[in-house]
């Protein structure tokens, strides 16, 4: 059996604040392997973006263990591992999008060609090609989106961490970077942890979904999805989508009972 | 042109409220005169003598925009006498302040966002030094920095200057420097970005907006303080020696110009800073916020 890439066994994490410690996430056990598309899916305060920011070495678990890759999640950072996406797209409005996109290679220290040559690569797989001189406000909500996972993966991380990259988006235009980025990760065979409060969203696009519930934040289900990789819009409207889609919503409401 | 139209009704307003308490205030001296040759005065001649006597208290706004004329067009630009003259004076104290109160301004502003300490001890001391009246401190500045030989009064009159414009780019430039949320500073960190990337790449271009608001601020700061500095400096050069001279020596036209020539200086000013700062919005996207 291949070694997971992401291994949490047992992990705590308590939050000391002014009103009392808060217990944000419980004996979390999660395997995640190459290729997967793991969907977070809880209400909030469950702890979906605190445990994607664990993984990201971006908050340190006070129990358990976490590794990435083998690593420790801020050696995997060091090492490069992952890309983060996060809600809004956060492009500075002073750089192009292309300008952007080099953002993490000039601080990797990336050479001058080959900045070019990987703006050009990503812009083409987020299906931005010839918007590499604009500039962010002249870009609607979902293509800023769009750029910004761009920047993700311009430096070829293995392993790319979404926390509700569309949550601000409407309806349509998430439906159709969802089926985008399905292609994307068919394309590139990356790791996908991605976190989101949409029941549809996360059957649509997981190999596995994770529901979370909280107080104290904890998994309470970890659903392999039986679905093809190969996915249309329209399987949402097959019976095995619905059963599975209910599965979630029956784990979501079973964690609201504490 | 609609917007022209207000401003236009304003200032006609002004002019002929300026008018009549001219009549009214130069009006006690010709009374004065007439009284003493023994004459009446009618009311036409009271109208011409009030707006062009040579002292007049008020002089009326036709007076001072000829003296304006007079000691900026057709004065020699050499000659003590010339506003042009004065005013680059003033000018270049305003403009040297100002650059190093930029510099100050950025430079106190970067160790108090990036240290802690810098935090705790700076920032109450530059608010303290605001507090201080300027004038104050003024003749100190003048007689410290003679004693460590700067030989001319332009020094202490940009120390002076710098002394009031440093305060507002600090406090702007702090809170813009502070202004990427942690969403920024996580997504640098994901990268593994150090202090001073995080410093060049985000903190210092989001806070450009900032800058730019308080250069408005700094460089009216600046003039300010470069005229105040000939006023207390005893400098006999400059737009602000000028208004003291006039007042000494009974010339309110001197006094007047002056004070129009420094008006419409500091407008030109604030202008310039203005048109930077959208020189500088084009080159950083043409609509950074």
């Amino acid at each position: 059996m291949k070694k997971p890439v992401i291994d949490a066994q047992n992990v705590d994490l308590t939050f000391q604040t002014n009103d009392g410690p808060v217990h944000a996430l419980k004996d979390v056990n999660l395997q995640i392997n190459k290729g997967d598309f793991v969907s977070f899916i809880g209400p909030s305060g469950c702890g979906k973006t605190t445990f994607l920011r664990c993984i990201a070495g971006l908050e340190t678990p006070t129990g358990g263990s976490l590794t990435v890759n083998g690593l420790t999640p801020e050696e995997a950072r060091k090492s490069r591992s992952y890309g983060y996406v996060f809600q809004a797209a956060g492009l500075y409005p002073w750089r192009t999008i292309a300008g952007n996109i080099k953002l993490p290679l000039e601080i990797m220290d990336f050479p001058k060609a080959e900045m070019d040559k990987r703006v050009e690569k990503v812009l083409d797989l987020v299906d931005l090609k010839g918007f590499g001189r604009k500039y962010p406000w002249q870009l609607s909500g979902g293509m800023q989106q769009r750029a910004s996972i761009a920047r993700a993966l311009a430096f070829d991380a293995e392993i790319l961490l979404m926390d509700e990259p569309f949550g601000a988006l409407d309806e349509i235009v998430r439906d159709k970077l969802n089926e985008e980025l399905l292609k994307l990760w068919a394309a590139t065979d990356k790791t996908i942890g991605f976190v989101t409060h949409s029941i549809p969203e996360a059957v649509y696009l997981s190999t596995k979904i994770v529901v979370m519930s909280p107080r104290p934040g904890r998994i309470t289900d970890v659903i392999e999805s039986p679905l093809p990789k190969e996915r249309p819009l329209d399987i949402r409207d097959t019976p095995e989508f619905i059963e599975i889609a209910h599965r979630v919503r029956d784990g979501l409401r079973a964690g609201h009972d504490v | 042109m609609s917007k022209i139209i207000p401003v236009l009704t304003v200032l006609v307003a002004l002019i002929v409220i300026w008018y009549a308490a001219a009549v009214k205030m130069n009006s006690t001296w010709t009374y004065d005169q007439a009284e003493r040759a023994g004459s009446e005065v009618t009311f036409s001649e009271l109208i011409t003598d009030t707006m062009s006597q040579k002292r007049p208290l008020l002089p009326a706004p036709h007076q001072i925009v000829a003296e304006l004329w007079d000691t900026t067009i057709e004065k020699k630009i050499t000659s003590k006498r010339s506003m042009v003259y004065q005013g680059s004076i003033t000018l270049k104290t305003t403009l040297l302040g100002f650059g190093f109160g930029i510099v100050i301004g950025i430079a106190l502003a970067t160790v108090i966002v990036l240290s802690r300490i810098g935090r705790l001890t700076l920032m109450p001391w530059a608010i303290i030094s605001q507090t201080i009246p300027i004038v104050a401190l003024a003749p100190i500045i003048v007689v410290l920095s003679n004693a460590v030989g700067t030989g001319t009064l332009m020094v202490p009159k940009a120390i002076i200057a710098a002394y009031l414009s440093f305060y507002p780019v600090l406090v702007s430039m702090v809170k813009g420097l502070q202004s990427p949320d942690q969403m920024q500073l996580d997504l640098l960190k994901t990268y593994g970005a150090s202090q001073s990337e995080v410093f060049w790449k985000l903190r210092l271009p989001s806070s450009m907006p900032y800058f730019f608001a308080s250069l408005k601020v700094s460089v009216a700061a600046a003039f300010v303080g470069a005229v105040v500095a000939e006023l207390s400096t005893s400098a006999i050069a400059g737009l602000g020696a000028r208004m003291l001279i006039g007042s000494q020596f009974g010339e309110p036209m001197i006094m007047w110009a002056a004070l129009f020539a420094a008006a419409i200086l500091a407008a030109i000013l604030i202008f310039l800073v203005g048109g930077f700062e959208k020189l500088a919005r084009n080159l950083m996207g043409g609509r950074a916020v």
